[in-house]
C-alpha cells in the first residue's frame, strides 16, 4: 500500500476518502469504478474488481507476481495507479483464460510441465510469457529462461518453468501451424507429467 | 484392471484451478472486509515509555486502534511456549501487542483496524510512541558476551543450553592419530515465501461462533491457540487453510500475533476484518533461521576413519523463543549424517538478540548439521590427501536398523531405518563424472578458467509424528471426499493423497477430492513441517482407504449375498472376482450403507425401508457399524523414517572478479518409494534452489543497533531464473520398514546440503578453505587478498 497523508485525500465531512471516476477496460470489458487516486493497479484489479488472480508478492516492484499486460506489454500492477491508465488495454491471467477446463496453451504448458507448486507466482508468469510468445514463438532453452529471469518463484527452482515456456511455444504452434520444436530444449516435448491414464 | 496410480507421473489436480487465476489465497477472500496495519517498532531494543494514538483518530474510515491495554483475558499474557524442552533454561516469549518493551525492530505494538489497508496505513503513521533505548544485541558473538542483555531474566542471553553425548569423543580423539579443529559460520536466511502471512476472522454473532481463514502450516494448532486465548470453546471456532502461497516453514510457528489479534477484534467489532502481511513486515516481523557459529574438534585415523567428533555450537535464536529448540535440536542430531561415528558430543548454546525471531526454515536446523559434518569431511580429506568420496565411504553407516543414540525432536530416540549410502554415493559419482573431473579441470585451466567440484551428504529425520488422520467418505453419486488436517502450501497432497486412495479403493482418480486444513473437516491434526505431509497424510488415508473399502465389500457382500472376501472393486465396481456379472458400483454400496426411511431420489428409493428384502431379526445398522459409507483413521509412527540424499555441484569462481557461477548440479535422493516422481523432483528443484539462494545470494544484512538494511526484495537477493541451475537427478527407492507405503518425506531434502556443496566445490576451485557461508564475490575476493598476503591457509591438498 502506499500512504498519503497529503491534504485533500479525505473527504471529512463524508468520513471517507475522496474518490475519483475511473474507466478501466480490463480482458476487453470497461469498467466504472470510483476510487481515490492513490488506488494501486494491483489493488483496483483484486479489490475492486475481484480479479484476484492477480497476485501481488512484495508491492515494489522486484517479484513480477502482479504482473498484468498493458496493451500487451507486461507491466507490475503493483507500481501503477490505476487512474493513470484509462483508456488502456488490460490483460491479466483470466484474461488469458479463466477457465479451469479449457486452460490457454501457456496455462496448459504449467501443467505439463509441473511449473507450479504453491501457485502464487504463476499468473505473473504466465502474463509474462504470453507477452514474451507474442515476439519470440520460437524460442531456445536459453532465450525461454531469460524470458523468466525477471519473476520470483520460490517453489520451483524454474526449471520447470522454463521447460514450461518451450512447452507452451510448441502447444500455440501446434493450435496455429506445425513447426519445428523448440531448439535445444530437451524438455520440450516430454512434459514432466505424462498424460494421466 | 485400473493402474496403479502409486508411482505414476500424475498431472496436479490443482493446477488448473491455479493457472487460471481461480486459486484462492486469503487476500482473495473477505470482499468488504475491514482491513488491519499494525505499528511496529522501528528500534531493536527500547521500553515503550508512551503511545499517543490521537493522530490515528482523525483519520476517516478507522473502526479500532489497540494497544497492550485493549487485550483482555488470556489475550494480554505472554504468547505460548509452544515446544517445552529441558534444555530451555529461560523461556520468553512475547505478547500480542507489545507490552512495555520491544525487543526487535518490527515488533507489533499497536493494531489500527480501518475501512480499508491505505486508511489504516495513513492512521498507523500517525501514532506517536515514546522510546527509551537500550542497548541491541545483535550477532552470535554479543549474544555470547553477555555484556548487554536481550531480558533481565535470561542471564548470559541463554534461552536454552544442551549436551548430547554417546560414546566418548574426548577420550577417542584424545588417543587418535590426527585431529583438526574448525571454526564454522553460517548466516541468516529465511521462509520467504511469495505470499506472506494472512489472516481473515468472521465472527457470527448469531451463534457465537468465530471462522478464521489464516496463511498457516497448521489450521489445528491455529484453532486451538484462538479458542483457548479468546476464551472461546473449541466447537465455536474453525481455522480454514485455503491456497497458501508457500510455506517453507515460516508459516508453522503459531499463533502469530496477528492471528490472535485478528481473531479478538472480529469478535469485539463484530465485522469481518482482515490483514494482509507486506513483504517489509515479512521480512521484519516474521521468522528467519540459519545462523550459527560452529566449533569443531574432530579425531581420525590414516584411513579417514572417524575416531570421535566434539562440537559445540551457538546458535541465534532471536529476540524470543516461541518454537523452543526445534531448530538447534535438528542440528545437533542431524550432525552425524549417513556416518556411523560411536563417539560424539555436541553442545550447544541457543541465544537471544535483538533480531527478528528463528522459527524452521525449510531443512530447520540440517542444512547446519550437514554444513558442519561435510566441511569436516572435506578437511579430514584434505589432510590426508585423500579423495573426498573416499573419506566419506570410509565412514558410511551400512547396517540398518542403525540407533544413534540420541533423543530427536520428536522425543524419540534417533534410529537410521534404511538407506543405501553406497549405492546414493556410486550414483552421484557417475550422475557428475567424479572421476574424470581432473581432466575437466585440466582443460579449464588451460583455458584460463578456475573450477572446482563440491560434495555434501546428509541424512533427514522425516515424517515425525504425533500422528496425522484421514476421513473418507464415498457419496452416493460415487465422489469420494477424503479430508486430511494437514494443509497445504504447494506440496500437490490434493493429488498424491488422491493417488494412494484411488489405488486403495479402486476408483478412478477423477472421482477423488481432498481437502486439507479445515477444522470443519477434520478437526485432528499436527501440521505441514518436517517432511511429513506425504509419510503422515499419506499413510492415514490409505489405511482410511483400507477400512472404507472393507465396509464397502461388507455391504455388498450382504446385499449380493457373497462372501467378502471374494469380492474385489475395480474402476469404482464392486464385483465377485472372477464372475464380473455380480456387481454394484460403490455408489449403489453407497446408498445401501445408509438405511433411509426417505426417498427423495431415484438412487435413494433403493436404500428405503421396502425396497428389498430384510432380514427382520437384525437392526438395519449391524451393531458396531455405522450408516454412511464412510471412516476416519489415523497413522501414528513409532519414531521418524530417515530419508538421505548426496548432491554434487561444479562451480566456476572468476579468476578476476570473483564471481562464483554454478556450472552443473547433481542430486541423488532416497525418499522411498515415490508416489509421484514428477511431485518429487519438483521439491528437489525447488529445495536446492533456496539452498542455492542461501549459499550464494540471501542473508539478513542488520547493522549494530539492529536495523535490517535489506528488508526488500531489492536489498535481500533471491535467485531468479538466471542464478538458479538446471538441477540434474537421479533417485534410489529404499522403503523404510516403518509404515505400511514405506515412504520418507522428501520436501526438505533439496535445501539441506546445497551450503556444504557450494562450500566444498568454491574450496576446491580456490584452494583455501571456505569457512563462512554464504559467500559472495566481495568476500571471495577478500579471502583471495588475505591468502595472498598470508593472512589465510592453503588448502594442504594431501
Ligand atoms: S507485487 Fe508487483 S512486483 Fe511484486
Ligand atoms: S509456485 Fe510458489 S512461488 Fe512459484
Amino acid at each position: 500500500m502506499t500512504t498519503d497523508n497529503a491534504p485533500g485525500t479525505y473527504d471529512l465531512e463524508a468520513g471517507r476518502e475522496r474518490t475519483q471516476p475511473v474507466a478501466l477496460t480490463v480482458n476487453g470489458v470497461e469498467h466504472r469504478l470510483d476510487i481515490p487516486g492513490r488506488r494501486l493497479l494491483s489493488d483496483a484489479l483484486r479489490h475492486d474488481l475481484g480479479l484476484t488472480g492477480t497476485h501481488v508478492g512484495c508491492e515494489h516492484g522486484v517479484c513480477g507476481a502482479c504482473t498484468v499486460l498493458l496493451d500487451g506489454q507486461p507491466v507490475r500492477s503493483c507500481l501503477i495507479f490505476a487512474a493513470t491508465v484509462q483508456g488502456r488495454e488490460i490483460t491479466t491471467v483470466e484474461g488469458i483464460g479463466d477457465d479451469p477446463e479449457h486452460p490457454s496453451p501457456v496455462q496448459q504448458a504449467f501443467i505439463d510441465s509441473h511449473a507450479l507448486q504453491c501457485g502464487f507466482c504463476t499468473p505473473g508468469f504466465i502474463t509474462t510469457i504470453e507477452a514474451f510468445l507474442a515476439e519470440n514463438p520460437d524460442p531456445s532453452r536459453e532465450e525461454a529462461r531469460e524470458a523468466i529471469s525477471g519473476n520470483l518463484c520460490r517453489c520451483t527452482g524454474y526449471q520447470n518453468i522454463v521447460t514450461a515456456v518451450c512447452r507452451a511455444a510448441e502447444l500455440k504452434r501446434a493450435a496455429g501451424r506445425a513447426t519445428a520444436g523448440c531448439a535445444g530444449c530437451p524438455g520440450s516435448g516430454t512434459a514432466a507429467g505424462e498424460e494421466q491414464p | 484392471m485400473t493402474t496403479r496410480m502409486f508411482g505414476q507421473r500424475i498431472k496436479r489436480r490443482e493446477d488448473p484451478r491455479l493457472v487460471t487465476g481461480n486459486g484462492r489465497y486469503v487476500d482473495d477472500l473477505g470482499t468488504g472486509a475491514l482491513e488491519a496495519a499494525f505499528v511496529r517498532s522501528p528500534h531493536a531494543h527500547a521500553r515503550i515509555l508512551d503511545i499517543d494514538v490521537s493522530g490515528a483518530l482523525d483519520v476517516p474510515g478507522v473502526v479500532a486502534v489497540w494497544t497492550y491495554e485493549d487485550l483482555v483475558g488470556k489475550l494480554a499474557e505472554p504468547l505460548p511456549m509452544l515446544l517445552p524442552h529441558p534444555a530451555i533454561e529461560a523461556p520468553v516469549t512475547g505478547h500480542v501487542l507489545a507490552k512495555d518493551e520491544v525487543n526487535h525492530v518490527g515488533e507489533a505494538i499497536v493494531m489500527v483496524i480501518a475501512d480499508d489497508r491505505y486508511l489504516a496505513e495513513d492512521a498507523a503513521s500517525r501514532i506517536e510512541v515514546e522510546y527509551e533505548f537500550r542497548d541491541a544485541v545483535v550477532g552470535i558473538e554479543a549474544a555470547r558476551d553477555g555484556a548487554a542483555l536481550v531480558h533481565e531474566e535470561a542471564p548470559g542471553n541463554i534461552a536454552a543450553h544442551l549436551v548430547q553425548e554417546v560414546g566418548d569423543a574426548p577420550g577417542r580423539i584424545a588417543s587418535a592419530a590426527h585431529v583438526l579443529e574448525l571454526d564454522l559460520d553460517i548466516e541468516r536466511s529465511a521462509s520467504m515465501p511469495m505470499e506472506g502471512k494472512g489472516v481473515l476472522a468472521r465472527w457470527n454473532r448469531e451463534d457465537g461462533s468465530l471462522r478464521v481463514h489464516s496463511s498457516t502450516q497448521t489450521s489445528t494448532g491455529v484453532r486451538a491457540a484462538l479458542a483457548a486465548r479468546l476464551d472461546l470453546p473449541l466447537n465455536k471456532v474453525d481455522v480454514i487453510t485455503p491456497d497458501v502461497g508457500g510455506g517453507f516453514g515460516v508459516k508453522i510457528n503459531h499463533p502469530w500475533p496477528e492471528e490472535l489479534a485478528l481473531g479478538a477484534a472480529a469478535k469485539v467489532l463484530e465485522r469481518e476484518v482482515k490483514w494482509t502481511e507486506d513483504r517489509r513486515e515479512h521480512f521484519i516481523s516474521s521468522a528467519h533461521e540459519r545462523q550459527q557459529l560452529q566449533r569443531v574438534r574432530v579425531g581420525f585415523d590414516d584411513d579417514g576413519r572417524i575416531a570421535g567428533l566434539d562440537v559445540q555450537f551457538w546458535h541465534d535464536n532471536g529476540a524470543y523463543l516461541p518454537y523452543g529448540v526445534i531448530v538447534p535440536l535438528n542440528t545437533s542430531t542431524h550432525i552425524l549424517g549417513p556416518y556411523d561415528l560411536p563417539d560424539y558430543r555436541v553442545e550447544y548454546y541457543s541465544l537471544y538478540t535483538n533480531t527478528v525471531i528463528v522459527t524452521p526454515y525449510r531443512g530447520a536446523g540440517r542444512p547446519q548439521a550437514a554444513y558442519l559434518m561435510e566441511r569436516t569431511m572435506d578437511a579430514v580429506a584434505d589432510y590426508l590427501g585423500r579423495d573426498r568420496t573416499e573419506v566419506r565411504r570410509r565412514n558410511f553407516v551400512r547396517e540398518f536398523p542403525h540407533p544413534i543414540g540420541l533423543t530427536m525432536q520428536d522425543g524419540r530416540e534417533g534410529i537410521y531405518d534404511s538407506g543405501d549410502y553406497d549405492t546414493s554415493l556410486d550414483k552421484l559419482k557417475a550422475l557428475v563424472g567424479w572421476d574424470d573431473f581432473a581432466d575437466y579441470r585440466r582443460e579449464a585451466e588451460a583455458a584460463g578458467r578456475r573450477v572446482g567440484l563440491g560434495i555434501g551428504c546428509y541424512v533427514e529425520s522425516t515424517g515425525a509424528g504425533p500422528y496425522e488422520g484421514g476421513h473418507i467418505e464415498i457419496e452416493t453419486t460415487g465422489r469420494v471426499n477424503v479430508a486430511t488436517g494437514l494443509t497445504s502450501q504447494g506440496q500437490a497432497h490434493q493429488t498424491v493423497l488422491a493417488q494412494i486412495v484411488a489405488d486403495e479403493l479402486g476408483v478412478p482418480i477423477e472421482m477423488v477430492s481432498v481437502t486439507t486444513g479445515d477444522t470443519r473437516k477434520m478437526g485432528y491434526s499436527v501440521g505441514t513441517w518436517g517432511s511429513r505431509g506425504a509419510v503422515m497424510s499419506g499413510n492415514a488415508v490409505h489405511l482410511t482407504a483400507k477400512k472404507v473399502k472393507q465396509k464397502a465389500l461388507a455391504v455388498a457382500g450382504r446385499s449380493l449375498e457373497v462372501d467378502p472376501a471374494d469380492l474385489e472393486i475395480v474402476d469404482g465396481i464392486v464385483r465377485v472376482k472372477g464372475d464380473p456379472k455380480a456387481q454394484m458400483p460403490l455408489a449403489m454400496v453407497s446408498v445401501l450403507s445408509n438405511p433411509l426411511r426417505y426417498a427423495f431420489d431415484d438412487t435413494a428409493r433403493a436404500a428405503t425401508q421396502f425396497a428389498g428384502k430384510q432380514d427382520e431379526t437384525k437392526p438395519p445398522i449391524a451393531e458396531s457399524d455405522k450408516p454412511g459409507l464412510e471412516d476416519s483413521d489415523f497413522y501414528s509412527p513409532v519414531r521418524s523414517t530417515f530419508a538421505s540424499g548426496m548432491h554434487a555441484a561444479i562451480v566456476e569462481t572468476d579468476p578476476e572478479t570473483a564471481d562464483i557461477r554454478i556450472l552443473r548440479y547433481c542430486v541423488v535422493h532416497d525418499c522411498g518409494p515415490m508416489i509421484n516422481p514428477m511431485v518429487v523432483e519438483g521439491q528437489v528443484h525447488g529445495g536446492v534452489a533456496q539452498g542455492v539462494g542461501g549459499a550464494l545470494y540471501e542473508k539478513m544484512a542488520y547493522d549494530s543497533s539492529g536495523q535490517l538494511l535489506n528488508a526488500s526484495f531489492m536489498d535481500f537477493l533471491m535467485p531468479f531464473a538466471a542464478e538458479v541451475p538446471e538441477i540434474e537427478t537421479d533417485h534410489l527407492e529404499t522403503p523404510s520398514p516403518l509404515n505400511p507405503l514405506g515412504i520418507k518425506g522428501a520436501g526438505e531434502a533439496g535445501t539441506i546440503p546445497v551450503s556444504a556443496v557450494i562450500a566444498s566445490a568454491v574450496e576446491d576451485a580456490e584452494g583455501f578453505p571456505i569457512t563462512r557461508m554464504p559467500i559472495s564475490p566481495p568476500e571471495l575476493w577478500e579471502l583471495r587478498r588475505r591468502h595472498d598476503a598470508g593472512e589465510w591457509p592453503s588448502l594442504r591438498r594431501g
